[in-house]
């Protein structure tokens, strides 16, 4: 064994290893008031046209809109009409309560695993409002609100979590990892920041074929740490693609805090300077400044001025998923103690500040939504729960093997026929 | 099976100071399956510490360490993320050694969980043993049982060549015998979870005879080899079962003795069939044991798709396909 211990030169100085460490752990009582937050309408708003110069400080400010008398202020208020407003409203509510009965689902043994967006549910539906219905997204697996928000129907999306007969990929992936071509929604993968590039891909061809969709791909802070985050600059900065490009900063990657994936020496929003496009960091809980900052970056793309990476900068209220309890590794009360507040709180008080407005209409809301995705659950549960499609496989088993290929070869037409037989024998 | 894996982190931290831990959630969290719970408290934040989420650099840097001399022991969280370090470990590490003619070394380990049964689906169920035991200059490794886990672990931080080190998560808690409508038996009910405190070793390279018998030998590893025990003994079948524990370096003594007893073998494993890891296992049995060989020997293997999740249950070799395949060969 060679001693790597001992101090080879005793008058250099002795280097050490620097390991980040979240400043609150469990025990902790989480202080945020060190945080910058700067004040809502104090960020500029350039051109669509500005080069990454012009725009340097907007990656290490915070776009806000909304301030504390919850009124929208400054250049990137968007200036919205109550019915949009209270559509976003609406979406944020649909996913929370979805995503609390879907949850609760995965604990009552109805499906295997599930994946709350609680907290920031701001960031995909208001983005889905400020993009064109046509364009396509390649998201993660916490942009549920995306599907709601296009309007896809409640009960398939059940039925995806619960991988029953009325689930339309068959059953074959796991809760969450949701696709429609139809709502411009992109299967997602359990493989981490694999759709980033491949957004910037999808935005090269609308490019190549001269069409006028333009692509959004959607990335995690933690995923950044990735290759294929680096892949996916690189490419739309060469090549100018109009494309959208995201990191959802939930500040949480299951127990590792942003700072193990750099972001205790940058935003994440400056990434962008090194690739020379503009990188706006923006207040993920303020669902204004996050449909006005999509807006500004989707107009950039679709006008040929090139690619803009947006940090929304947000808090992950839920544990990463129904496999792990954030109580283990950071304060329980952290969430809570978020500075940024709650994204349907924030807009509520908006639309009541601008007397569009009440509680008796927000009560009625809720309770609108609620009995929604409840009727939806009932519907959906009525085709099987993973409970009972586990054992009695209502998909054709026959469908395990389609779609492997787009013709079946003959090895894979012998185990199916195997695989049938063999059910048939464990009926016996 | 965790806290034997806990073990051996942990006697090795201890021993070896040149021993680190890394890993995405590895550090103050102890890992999403907790077998480096505990460890980053008592060695402190840079011996067993948390990484970013990116594989390849995982890799990447271990290999970094194991040059500079320390023997890194990272973790990638699932095996089915192991894909963007590809290129680290069969371009580099693999051949470090061989492309410097022996003046440097990687002494590094893989640890990933591997395999199905938990209804994890594609993106975390998958087998892909076979893309490493096919590149040269790379061990892989395989325990079915805390005692093997343990000893394994450590022989494979003290190697000096780099190891993947896959662990059978399905049995993480106990010996799931492929009966999943039955109730689940923990590991406290098993021979094999009396691991001892200490070190010790179970040296890579050496299969174990986990069942004797005379007319059909099975060769497994991993969670196949609970199901294969459970399966013999449901058919009253006197099958010779060899749990392999190591890939690579395969035991071919210890298969060529058994095959040539019996005459019959059946080859099992939860990876898909298609140039599997059994492929080799079925070519090294027909070149050296031919003509001991009383019938063709079958294989029974995950079906050639991607990993479905809800069915899960017809896509797993359980007892069924692993008796089927035992039956014909008997009755060839």
């Amino acid at each position: 064994m060679r001693d790597n211990d001992a101090p080879k030169k005793p008058n250099r100085p002795q280097l050490s290893l620097h390991v980040p460490e979240p400043p609150f752990r469990p025990g902790d009582t989480p202080d945020f008031s060190s945080l910058v937050i700067p004040p809502a309408g104090a960020a500029p708003k350039p051109d669509i046209t500005a080069s990454m110069t012009e725009t340097e400080r907007l990656a290490t400010g915070l776009i806000r809109v909304l301030d504390d008398e919850h009124k929208a202020v400054g250049p990137w208020d968007p200036k919205l009409d109550p019915d949009t407003l209270r559509k976003i409203l609406r979406d944020m509510i649909f996913v929370r309560i979805f995503d609390d009965r879907m949850y609760r689902a995965q604990r009552q043994g109805k499906t295997s695993f599930y994946m709350k967006a609680t907290g920031e549910e701001a960031v995909s539906t208001a983005a889905a409002a400020a993009l064109d219905r046509d364009d396509m997204n390649f998201p993660t697996y916490r942009q549920q609100g995306l599907l709601v928000a296009r309007g896809y129907p409640l009960v398939e999306m059940m039925c995806q979590v619960y991988s029953n007969r009325g689930d339309k990929l068959n059953g074959r992936q796991l809760p969450v990892m949701y696709a429609s071509k139809e709502h411009g929604f992109f299967s997602v993968s359990g493989n981490l920041a694999t759709q980033f590039p491949q957004a910037v891909g999808w935005a090269m061809a609308s490019a190549i074929k001269g069409d006028s969709r333009i692509a959004m791909g959607w990335i995690g802070d933690g995923s950044t740490a990735e290759g294929d985050f680096h892949a996916g600059m690189t490419f739309a900065s060469v090549y100018n693609a109009p494309v959208v490009l995201a990191i959802v900063n939930n500040q949480w990657a299951i127990s590792s805090f942003s700072g193990i994936a750099g972001g205790e020496r940058a935003t994440f929003a400056q990434r962008a300077i090194g690739y020379g496009l503009p990188g706006l960091r923006v207040d993920g809980n303020d669902a204004l400044a996050v449909y006005s900052v999509v807006r500004w970056a989707a107009d950039r793309a679709r006008s040929n001025n090139g690619p803009a990476l947006i940090e929304f900068f947000t808090y992950r209220a839920s544990g990463h998923s129904t496999s792990d309890d954030p109580s283990g590794y950071r304060p329980a009360e952290e969430a809570k103690a978020w500075p940024l507040g709650d994204p349907i709180e924030r807009l509520k008080a908006h639309l009541i500040a601008i007397g569009e407005w009440d509680q008796e209409r927000h009560q009625a809301l809720e309770e609108e939504c609620l009995a929604e995705v409840r009727a939806a659950q009932k519907d959906a549960e009525r085709k099987g729960t993973l409970a009972t499609t586990s054992i009695d496989f209502p998909h054709d088993v026959r469908t395990m093997f389609t779609d492997v290929y787009a013709e079946m070869p003959w090895h894979l037409k012998e185990e199916q026929e195997s695989m049938v037989a063999e059910l048939e024998a464990k009926k016996r | 099976m965790i806290q034997a894996l806990n073990s051996a982190h942990d006697v090795m931290l201890g021993r070896d100071s040149n021993v680190v831990a890394m890993g995405e959630d590895v550090g103050y969290f102890g890992g999403v399956f907790r077998v480096t719970e505990g460890l980053q408290k008592k060695y402190g934040r840079t011996r067993v510490f948390d990484t970013p989420i990116a594989e390849n650099g995982i890799v990447a840097t271990a290999i970094g360490m194991a040059t500079y001399g320390l023997r890194p022991v990272a973790e990638i969280q699932f095996a089915d993320y192991i894909y963007p370090a590809y290129d680290q470990i069969v371009s580099e590490a693999a051949r470090i050694r061989y492309r410097t003619a022996g003046e440097w070394n990687v002494p590094m380990v893989i640890r990933s969980p591997y395999g199905g049964g938990i209804f994890g689906g594609q993106t975390h169920s998958q087998s892909p043993e076979a893309l490493f035991t096919h590149v040269a200059g790379l061990k892989t490794v395989i325990p079915s049982n805390p005692y093997d886990a343990k000893g394994l672990l450590i022989a494979a931080i003290e190697d000096d060549d780099p190891v993947l080190f896959f662990e059978p998560k399905r049995i993480y808690n106990g010996p799931f015998n492929g009966f999943f409508d039955r109730p689940m038996v923990p590991w406290a009910k098993h021979e094999s979870s009396d691991v001892p405190d200490d070190y010790y070793k179970v040296p890579l390279g050496k299969a174990k005879v986990v069942r004797e018998g005379a007319d059909v030998t099975v060769l497994a590893y991993g969670t196949m080899v609970h199901v294969c025990l459970a399966t013999v003994e449901e058919m009253g079948v006197d099958a010779e079962i060899i749990d392999l524990r190591t890939l690579v370096p395969l035991d071919i003594e210890a298969i060529e003795e058994s095959v040539r007893k019996t005459g019959r073998c059946v080859v099992v494993h939860e990876a898909t069939r298609t140039t599997g890891f059994g492929a080799e296992l079925v070519a090294l049995i027909e070149e050296r044991c031919f003509y001991s060989l009383e019938a063709p020997v079958q294989r029974a293997a995950g079906f050639d798709t991607p990993y479905p999740h809800s069915l899960e249950w017809a896509y797993f070799p359980g007892p069924v396909r692993i008796g089927t395949a035992i039956r014909k060969t008997l009755e060839d």
